[in-house]
């Protein structure tokens, strides 16, 4: 967590007390870090102080893969946080088995979140056996594709407007010297390029049938071997990314030396804060230009049961604060990702946001991979396509071949 | 003592009571947490548990998982690899880099604390300064290049065939030095007499080093054989520091797959079934070898 959100926090702590009597301290925890997710969290913090009791920051540094290991292990130990960050999905799905998180039904009920609360697949993902078990805050998309401008006219072809523009520009750019798709190298990042390319090139049916129903027969059909073969494209466009981190990638994209990169709509983040202008100096291709769709992955929070009267009923007030349409407004304008909320005005959203929106308005979600495969099944995955992605002597008939035992076996 | 011993045999159980008394915690320690972790453990690795313990029993399935995935077969291939190497080649060096220290050269402390240094770097500096090193953008590679090489190519941590060799430099670069250190120390306890002896039989250097001196220094040998051991077996963190795995999975090892599923894949069933595989293997090669060779000191 950096100072100035530390700054901002302290401040709107100190403020408050003139106002409560006597405020309740909640701690929540999240790994929200970065410059712009620290700025977004204060925004939190602000208006949950403004309802007279106290957030206490818990910021876990080193993203989500350290981050719940901590979390759980609080949770389950005994020693339970307030309010705690997951992202929607089946994250939490033990803990809630266990007992540990607590119900908020009646406080949906009473709030009406299944009418406010949109794609509805959002609360869906945080009810357990119908009753409600989360707070979803914001959506975060993968499904998009962003391109260098600069890079595509240095290599004097038209920027690409689909998935199939693209893999036909690809030697005109490495002549130039340009890797034409960055990837990462950590094993997530090419995980989720595969649900992209799926849910893209097979479609949302197929995608929600090998992820969602696990069913091995699609997995092994011939359009997901098409997806594979696609992949086999994207591999052999990302080869000299030789770089570890998302951000270091999204950068080889802004710099120019690399074409583009298949990546969430976080990398935005990057582009803005080096400056660039969406639609001129970069291009964004929601479902990499082919199937306009959104995933509604994202963030939730949840709330572990606790035995303090006090700090049960300010849970409550944490709850509500997190879905207030003005929350909702001032926290995603400053994380860069889509409200939960479809009747807030995001006015100084930039376009790419904008497309976001609009997409989300139509109804053209698909649900992210968070939501429908558990973590053990997303391990698995990942081992697959990072040794994929690495290594070029595994076919992708090969790769379909390991997919497709993965699934069969998948809960 | 003696005044003890008098009245028929003291009970052995009171024998020395208050050091007794003071090495309970350690006792209850080593029972309690080892022990007690370890069966633990190998109990609930024949369990489906998830992210939480559970004692729903599966019998070997978490095993027939482990053996069927890809990951885990490389991972202990790696280890094969990295363990036999780091073997030989950190005992080799570590042992003629003492034997050149021992020719009571000049600045003898300078070099040995040069070579020792990197010792006192934990696992995971050496291995980021190695990545720098090894990475074709920053390292060898472009020093090379920028002195009229052009086409030299040296990158082992992203080709995926030579990357396990990559990690074994960083190791060899930070462990050597210990094991020069043991060896010298070994050296340095042989009498000066053998070597006049042999001076005077007119043995050639290398082959009073080769048939005298090193079987005499057996016992440091065998100590500094189970300190290298035991690293090689719990690498994890050089190679999360280096590749984090990468690239894809060509460079992982099994302290690392335990891990990530324990905790990222939250799959704790097959990150125990791994664990209790490692701990298997580690049992099936020091046991019978720690019995030969400190069960039988005991008896002589």
């Amino acid at each position: 967590m950096n100072i100035r959100s530390m700054a901002a926090v302290l401040a709107a702590t100190v403020m408050l007390p003139l106002g409560a009597a006597h405020a309740t301290d909640l701690e929540v925890t999240h790994w929200w870090t970065s410059g712009g997710e620290a700025a977004a969290v204060a925004e939190l913090a602000k208006a949950f102080n403004a309802t007279g009791n106290k957030w206490v920051d818990g910021a876990i540094a080193g993203s989500g893969g350290t981050a719940r290991p901590i979390m759980i292990s609080r949770i389950t130990g005994g020693d339970p946080m307030a309010a705690t960050q997951f992202n929607h999905g089946r994250q939490a799905e033990e803990l809630v088995q266990a007992g540990l998180m607590r119900d908020f039904t009646d406080l949906a009920k009473k709030e009406g979140w299944d009418k406010i609360v949109r794609p509805a697949g959002l609360l869906k993902s945080c009810t357990f056996e119908g009753k409600i078990y989360c707070v979803p805050l914001n959506i975060h998309s993968w499904q998009w594709l962003w391109l260098s401008n600069d890079a595509f006219k240095k290599a004097g072809v038209a920027v690409p407007k689909n998935w199939d523009e693209y893999v036909a520009a690809a030697p005109a750019l490495e002549k130039a010297g340009i890797v034409p798709l960055a990837v990462g190298g950590q094993a997530w990042q090419s995980t989720g390029l595969f649900a992209v390319l799926t849910v893209a090139i097979g479609g949302k049916d197929i995608y929600q049938k090998v992820y969602g129903d696990k069913d091995a027969k699609v997995a092994a059909g011939p359009e997901m071997a098409k997806v594979f073969k696609a992949a086999d494209d994207a591999r052999k466009m990302s080869k000299g990314t030789n770089v570890q981190d998302w951000n270091q990638a999204t950068n080889m994209v802004i710099t120019g030396k690399a074409g583009g990169q298949i990546m969430g709509d976080w990398a935005q983040g990057e582009f803005q804060l080096a400056g660039k202008k969406a639609g001129v100096d970069y291009t964004c291709l929601p479902g990499l230009g082919v199937n306009e769709v959104i995933s509604t992955a994202g963030d939730a929070f949840y709330f572990p049961v606790l035995k303090d009267a006090a700090k049960t009923k300010a849970q409550e007030a944490l709850a509500s604060t997190l879905l207030d349409a003005k929350t909702q407004v001032a926290f995603n304008l400053k994380k860069g990702s889509l409200p939960v909320r479809g009747d807030v005005d995001l006015a100084a959203a930039n376009d790419c946001m904008k497309k976001g929106l609009e997409i989300l308005a139509k109804g053209n979600v698909v649900t992210s991979t968070d939501q429908l495969i558990t973590q053990d099944t997303q391990k698995q995955l990942e081992d697959l396509m990072s040794q994929f992605f690495a290594n070029t002597s595994i076919t992708a008939e090969e790769a379909q071949k390991r997919f497709v035992a993965i699934f069969s076996k998948a809960g | 003592m003696a005044a003890h011993t008098q009245p028929g045999r003291p009970n052995q159980l009171f024998r020395n009571l208050n050091s007794k008394i003071a090495s309970i915690p350690m006792m209850l320690t080593a029972v309690v947490i080892f022990l007690g972790g370890t069966i633990w453990t190998v109990v609930y690795s024949f369990t489906n548990s998830k992210l939480l313990p559970r004692l729903s029993f599966v019998g070997l399935e978490q095993y027939e998982r482990l053996w069927d995935t890809p990951r885990w077969l490389v991972s202990i291939q790696n280890l094969a690899t990295y363990g036999c190497l780091s073997l030989i080649f950190s005992l080799t060096i570590g042992f003629l880099l003492a034997a050149l220290m021992d020719q009571k050269i000049r600045f003898e402390n300078t070099f040995r604390t040069i070579f020792l240094y990197p010792f006192a770097l934990s696992f995971i500096v050496t291995g980021l300064v190695w990545q720098w090193i090894l990475n074709p953008e920053f390292g060898v590679q472009s020093v090379v290049r920028s002195l009229g090489w052009t086409t030299f190519t040296f990158d082992p941590l992203y080709n995926s065939d030579i990357v396990i060799y990559g990690i074994l430099i960083a190791a060899l670069w930070q462990g050597t030095g210990l094991v020069m250190c043991l060896m010298l120390a070994g050296l340095r306890g042989i009498d000066e007499d053998i070597w006049k002896a042999a001076r005077v039989d007119g043995i050639p250097m290398w082959k009073t080093y080769l048939f005298i001196i090193i079987p005499m220094m057996r016992p440091v040998f065998v100590t500094t054989l189970v300190i290298i051991a035991s690293g090689i077996v719990r690498i994890y963190d050089l190679v999360v520091a280096q590749t984090s795995g990468g690239p894809g999975i060509a460079s992982d090892v099994p302290a690392k797959y335990v891990y990530d599923y324990m905790f990222f894949a939250q799959n704790l069933g097959q990150g125990f079934a791994a664990s209790t595989m490692m701990l298997l293997a580690v049992a099936i090669i020091i046991v019978p070898w720690a019995y030969l060779e400190f069960g039988g000191r005991k008896r002589g």
